[in-house]
């Protein structure tokens, strides 16, 4: 397999790159499963768990191949279990609190249609390793997209108590869908070497995407520019903190438990 | 000091097309079309899996299952090398593998449904919903509506017919 070498670019921003991607899962697919057993019907219930189980895949994929990447011995599991808040590189969005269940899908519907151009453009990535991680991961978030994508047009235009939820949920979400186009120095080095798209060229697609689904849904997208930021450098909110004390429990109190 | 012989490629596939799905047991491994590739590699079997959900449980046990049908044949050096691309498509499922699952109740994914194609066509038409007539395999009816997009394992939506209404679970298509 000479032919299909991974172009050499430096090593910690690959890293860097591959942990925000699987973090960005992790988190999310953790967030995602909290549902499970309380959702209002239960074939929601079941596509919910569905979703977060799907995430928690590739979650395996992109942080195991980080580990390989770092080159020091630490598994997918070891990278999920045993970092700390300020080493997660996951955005803001994916760590706020699920709310309800309309607020769930519309934090859901924003990070599939991202989510959704992020991996397309991946899967032309000139390292073989992370195209076929995003050809395998965008068949099933395509899926999810077009579930999340119906329920917000449902639930947008379906009743005026429906409506003025997902209208709130878009409000209060949508300063956090900044941080999914910002790009550093690391963007900049994957960018470069045509391993990941910079995050800036993401934006127009998931606009036309976005504005889209909103219009159909008949709720009005928030005019605010402010950004909330930080999660892609490890600063989190506080509520990344509550996530892993749950998720990491039992390897923090019994480390090295197996099953 | 005679060295034994090896079974054929050929021979392998049969074994494996008796081991059964863990999730679906009437469809086989390779009805599912996840053995990708079956060589000798000296005198060690190599055997190529694609996973089908990325998150799928099933796929630690599809492992096993297959060491142990292996095994249990006399295989003695064996390796399970783990492909992910090209992605596996329920385009892969054989046609017998089609016929089983209608038979057992299934839906079987509508021939193509998955392919690269598609995937760009879903973003382009998000929420019109689907315009596939999936018949029901209990009564062959095409009046059937989907309840949801997942069910109870991750290769399944959630069906059901308005004719004889029944649920059914579809295979889900990726
Ligand atoms: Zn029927």
């Amino acid at each position: 397999m000479a032919a299909a070498l991974a172009p050499v670019v430096d090593k910690a921003a690959l890293f860097e790159f591959l942990t925000r991607t699987g973090d960005n899962t992790l988190i999310l697919g953790h967030r995602v499963s909290e549902w499970c057993g309380h959702s209002p019907v239960l074939e929601e219930d079941i596509a919910l768990a569905n979703t977060a189980l799907d995430l928690i895949g590739q979650t395996q994929l992109w942080l195991g191949l980080a580990g390989e990447v770092e080159g020091k011995g630490r598994s997918a599991d070891d990278l999920a279990y045993l970092r700390d808040a300020a080493e997660f590189r996951n955005v803001l969005l994916v760590e706020r609190p699920n709310g309800d269940f309309g607020f769930t899908l519309m934090r859901q519907f924003l990070f599939d249609a991202w989510h959704f151009e992020l991996l397309t453009a991946l899967a032309g990535s000139k390292d073989p390793r992370v195209a076929e991680i995003a050809a395998k991961s965008l068949k099933e978030v395509a899926y999810h997209l077009e579930r999340s994508a119906d329920l917000v047009i449902r639930l947008g235009d379906g009743t005026p108590e429906s409506r003025k939820r997902m209208q709130d949920a878009l409000d209060e979400l949508w300063s956090y869908t900044g941080e999914l186009f910002i790009g550093d120095a690391s963007d900049d080095v994957l960018a470069e070497a045509g391993v990941a798209p910079h995050p800036a060229s993401l934006k127009d697609k998931w606009s036309v995407v976005v504005s889209r689904t909103l219009a159909e849904a008949t709720l009005k997208v928030p005019t605010s520019s402010y950004v909330h930021k930080g999660g892609k450098r490890g600063v989190h909110t506080e509520h990344l903190g509550f996530i892993l004390a749950e998720m990491q429990f039992l390897q923090r109190a019994y480390p090295g438990a197996t099953w | 000091m005679s060295r034994p012989v090896l079974p054929s490629v050929d021979q392998v596939r049969q074994w494996l097309s008796e081991v059964p799905d863990p999730e679906i047991p009437v469809i086989s491994l390779t009805d599912l079309g996840i053995i990708r590739d079956v060589a000798w590699d000296g005198d060690t079997l190599v055997v190529t899996v694609t996973p089908t959900y990325s998150g799928c449980p099933a796929t630690s046990i599809i492992n096993l299952d297959i060491e142990q049908a292996l095994r249990d044949r006399g295989i003695e050096k064996l390796r399970l090398d783990r492909r992910l691309s090209p992605p596996w498509t329920t385009d892969w499922i054989s046609a017998e593998g089609r016929e089983k699952l209608r038979a057992y109740g299934i839906a079987p994914p509508v021939e193509g449904t998955a392919a690269d194609g598609r995937l760009a066509a879903r973003v382009e038409r998000l929420a019109s919903g689907s315009n596939l007539v999936i018949p029901c395999p209990r009564c062959g009816s095409s009046r059937t509506e989907m309840v949801s997009r997942f069910g109870s394992t991750p290769c399944k939506a959630s069906w059901r017919c308005t004719e004889c209404l029944e649920p059914f679970d579809y295979f889900k298509c990726i």
